[in-house]
């Protein structure tokens, strides 16, 4: 007997039972697992793009908006010089078409070695509900550019705001299938209140985070 | 970790004479209690999610070894290795030798409260594996060689000036006092250890064996950098973690985040599925997934088995009014608060924790904040039966019950004592009618006085007015 079959035999034990569960008695529970039902849901009778800003600025994130992508580089541009934040920055590959240079930013196309001041992403999707971002890992997200740098720009397409999780959870089987690696759900830059329950915005991940909503 | 629950009552009276500690827990109400209850009201069905989020820990619970075997399965699939451990020196091994295996100097880790029920971070250390705590509560506790005394907020005891000491001890940097500052100043001398370490340790909120996942709920970051920096990365997580859907944690983790911290949602929730991918830009090569029992099983087969619907949330300490006096290190293991009172006897023992249940007025604010609805009062009081039955109360209380139960089963006589205790009261309170003293009661009277009794008992007052009507 090794330790897996004492913990299973143990656990059935507890529940009664010396066996596995037959055929009959799993079938409820393989139902369950295919069918992805959804929890009971809040009341969400708001619309989702103010409501994803408005949960933005609430998590201490801020917010930009423009028309179409080729804009982004320009309000990232502003947002740096207002802040005065350093203008090298790290991004995901799905920008590097964007015309950088040309606002002056220097802009490389790999993950943050954890040096970076700034980096820049895409949002697979964004949750309304909390003024989430939905982060997938993958070949074009390096997931450590939402992580590492001090001050995290992500890009969000305005269509592809969601109302809640579960909502992006359909989305990703639809569009996806299997999950990546890692899902990630950030929500505002990091936090503490481990000294004195003191908050404090910005620990191990980004000090800020800042929203460019790109509309329709 | 060791077990001192055995010295509950001298470390309570200890903890409620140190007034540092009542500076440090003097936010708790106001950020935990507060926050909660404003949090919870953005849920216009708060109470329906709360018996759904019950009913769904309870239907996991029943088809444990089922999910078990389904998170297993895909688990596997997606190219992560599942151990299994049957107690906490086993999940220490595992993970030592997948540390040996993989040539492991350095680790970091991200909070795990099972990794303090095994003692984990002694045992990789003594070793020679270097152990970096990285949620910024754990890495001041384990920098101060201590447990914590919070499930969420582990350094919660400590004053930040206290802090300020130790870091400037510790960092051998110019000492700070600002707690935005010294917040700053470990993010620049952890950031070195994630960016360089080996093998990432966290533990799991929970297992989803629909898809095999395993993930994590934080604020800090920390436990992204854990999960995806190192090349090796090792979750641990107790078997009662596992929830069928992805679903499911979705609609639990509204209550769960509320619950803990009055945040509408925590920072990071990050769900992990397999090691990396090809062509993935970054995550660990190995990704290993330890389910462990150590004393769970046991709990399970037993009347306290809603006490592993726990999702940690740690509601219950935080509106303990016993808690909030006398913080969590008089609990003397690893969970404090009615949970603990609950979990310590069922995991170390009851004849090791015999005061911890007793520990409780069985006001039942726990049971009423509890986001699962675990009737922690009624598993407490399950639990102070049990001691009864067998024979761990002290010999006084033993005889006294003894006494009480006679003298209950014989009318004529509790009519006597009573009429007896009812004058010798009188007598005692003088003419302030207030008792200052009461041999064997002093717990009581030390603070307080006790009112005296009127001189008569209550069956001679009836016995005379019924005297008087007829």
């Amino acid at each position: 007997m090794n330790a897996r079959d004492n913990v299973l035999g143990r656990i059935r034990a507890a529940l009664g039972r010396s066996r596995p569960l037959t055929e009959t008695e799993a079938a409820p529970v393989r139902a369950l697992l295919r069918e992805n039902r959804r929890g009971p849901l809040p009341t969400m009778n708001w619309e989702p793009v103010s409501r994803f800003r408005e949960r933005c600025l609430s998590l201490s994130s801020t917010v930009d908006d423009v028309h179409d992508l080729q804009q982004v580089p320009a309000v990232v541009k502003r947002y740096l010089t207002i802040n005065r934040l350093p203008s090298a920055c790290v991004c995901s590959p799905q920008f590097a078409g964007l015309d950088w240079a040309g606002v002056g930013l220097t802009v490389e196309m790999r993950p943050s070695t954890g040096e970076d001041a700034v980096g820049i992403t895409g949002t697979y999707c964004a949750i309304a509900e909390t003024g989430t971002l939905m982060l997938l890992s993958g070949a074009s997200n390096p997931m450590k550019n939402s992580l590492l740098p001090e001050t995290h720009i992500a890009v969000v397409s305005e269509s592809r705001i969601l109302r809640c999780m579960e909502d992006g959870w359909d989305l990703l089987r639809k569009e996806h299938g299997p999950l990546p690696r890692q899902v990630a759900f950030v929500s505002g830059p990091s936090r503490t209140a481990d000294i004195e329950m003191t908050l404090v915005i910005g620990i191990h991940g980004p000090y800020r985070v800042h929203v460019i909503l790109v509309g329709a | 970790m060791h077990v001192s629950s055995q010295q509950f009552k001298r470390k309570a009276a200890e903890a409620l004479a140190n007034p540092q500690l009542h500076k440090a827990m003097s936010n708790l109400r106001a950020r935990m209690v507060t926050g909660r209850a404003q949090s919870i009201l953005e849920l216009d069905n708060f109470e329906t999610i709360r018996e759904a989020a019950k009913q769904t820990r309870d239907f996991a619970l029943a088809h444990l070894d089922y999910l078990l075997e389904e998170f297993e399965r895909n688990a596997t699939a997606r190219g992560a290795q599942v151990h299994w451990a049957e107690t906490g020196e086993e999940v220490n091994q595992l993970v030592l030798d997948i540390a040996r295996r993989n040539q492991v100097r350095k680790i970091i880790k991200s909070k795990s409260m099972l990794g303090e029920e095994t003692g984990l971070n002694h045992f990789l250390e003594a070793a020679g594996i270097e152990v970096r705590e990285t949620d910024l509560g754990e890495y001041i506790i384990q920098e101060a060689d201590e447990t914590p005394s919070h499930i969420i907020a582990p350094a919660i005891h400590r004053t930040s000036e206290q802090i300020a000491d130790l870091f400037h001890e510790k960092h051998k940097l110019p000492r700070k006092t600002d707690i935005g500052e010294m917040t700053r100043e470990a993010r620049m001398i952890l950031r070195p250890h994630f960016l360089n370490a080996d093998m990432g340790i966290s533990g799991a909120n929970f297992l989803v064996a629909q898809t095999g996942s395993s993930m994590i709920v934080t604020n800090e970051g920390n436990g992204r950098m854990t999960t995806t920096l190192p090349r090796v990365h090792v979750a641990i997580a107790g078997i009662e973690k596992v929830l069928p859907t992805l679903e499911d944690v979705s609609f639990i983790l509204r209550l769960l985040t509320r619950s803990a911290t009055g945040q509408s949602i925590s920072n990071y929730l990050t769900f992990t599925t397999g090691p990396k991918q090809l062509g993935d830009q970054d995550g660990p090569e190995q990704f290993h997934i330890i389910i462990v029992d150590a004393g769970r099983t046991r709990v399970l087969g037993s009347d306290l088995r809603a006490a592993l619907r726990c999702i940690r949330c740690g509601a219950c300490m935080n509106h303990c009014p016993v808690y909030q006096n006398i913080g969590g290190h008089p609990y003397g293991w690893v969970y404090p608060g009615p949970i603990g009172a609950v979990l310590t006897p069922a995991y170390v023992g009851l004849e090791n924790a015999v005061d911890l249940p007793n520990a409780a007025t069985l006001c039942n604010q726990c049971g009423v904040v509890c986001p699962v609805k675990i009737p922690l009062p009624d598993l407490m009081r399950t639990l102070r039966e049990k001691q009864v039955e067998r024979g761990l109360r002290p010999w006084s209380e033993r005889v006294g019950l003894r006494l009480w139960g006679w003298t209950a089963r014989h009318p004529t006589v509790y009519a006597w004592i009573t009429r007896i205790a009812a004058r010798l009261g009188r007598w005692a309170g003088g003419s302030a009618r207030l008792i200052r003293h009461l041999p064997g009661g002093s717990g009581w009277t030390g603070e307080r006085d006790l009112p005296s009794p009127e001189g008569r008992t209550f069956r001679e007052l009836y016995t005379a007015r019924a005297k008087r009507h007829s």
